[in-house]
């Protein structure tokens, strides 16, 4: 057909989506869990002590922090009963690994459905090469899903 | 043969001018589709490529993902 600059994007919609790329249509003014997810949570490294991550989660007014690495791909999460340990522990050894991480592009109805529906407080949100976007609490996305989710009980 | 190109390949060929083609339903992609893209359904590519798209500026495709 005299095309001579083909090219695939073989990972495709998903993978741009997943990525929190922008996107057009009708479903893109739909609220998703990149947007409500709060980018200001707090952050700690590995190798850092419980007691001096304690302070400054608390200080900040957060009881949760994410364990990252310098590219900030999520290695952990410590939640609220996590971060009552022995301040001298090392985060490491104090946090929760590998935590089920959600993508940018989940709609926030689906999430907090599924947040009510495994009574997860939290869920880290990040890029689909594991970077974190920010932290979803299930209060926010229950406030910013636009259907009824609460199943009772 | 389509040459295979990542993320930042789209991005940077887009700069460039290059026109996006999503080549699923036109129900998905009224849904949601990358900034620009136009839409031609895998089954009229053929067909209509040459009246939608300039030939020459690139040509990038893409679908859900790469299953």
């Amino acid at each position: 057909m005299g095309f001579t600059q083909v090219y695939d994007y073989v990972a495709g919609k998903l993978d741009w989506l997943a990525a929190g790329g922008p996107i057009e249509g009708t479903s893109a003014g739909r609220p998703r869990a990149g947007e409500v997810a709060r980018g200001d949570v707090p952050t700690c490294g590995l190798d850092e002590r419980l007691g001096e991550v304690q302070g400054r989660v608390r200080a900040a007014g957060w009881d949760a922090c994410v364990v990252v690495n310098q590219e900030r791909v999520v290695l952990g999460l410590l939640r609220a009963k996590e971060l009552e340990g022995d301040p001298a522990s090392r985060i490491e050894a104090a946090m929760r690994p590998g935590p089920s991480t959600f993508r940018p592009h989940v709609p926030i109805a689906e999430m907090a459905h599924r947040m009510v529906d495994h009574d997860l407080e939290n869920a880290p949100i990040t890029t689909s090469d594991g970077r974190l976007v920010g932290l979803l609490l299930r209060a926010d996305a229950v406030r910013n899903a636009p259907e009824p989710h609460d199943h009772g009980g | 043969m389509p040459r295979e190109i990542d993320r930042e390949g789209v991005r940077r060929l887009v700069d460039q001018g290059a026109q996006l083609v999503e080549i699923l339903p036109a129900h998905e992609y009224e849904e949601e589709h990358l900034p620009g893209a136009v839409n031609l359904p895998l089954r009229r590519l053929e067909e209509q490529a040459a009246e939608v798209l300039d030939r020459h500026r690139a040509v990038v495709v893409y679908c859900w993902d790469s299953a």
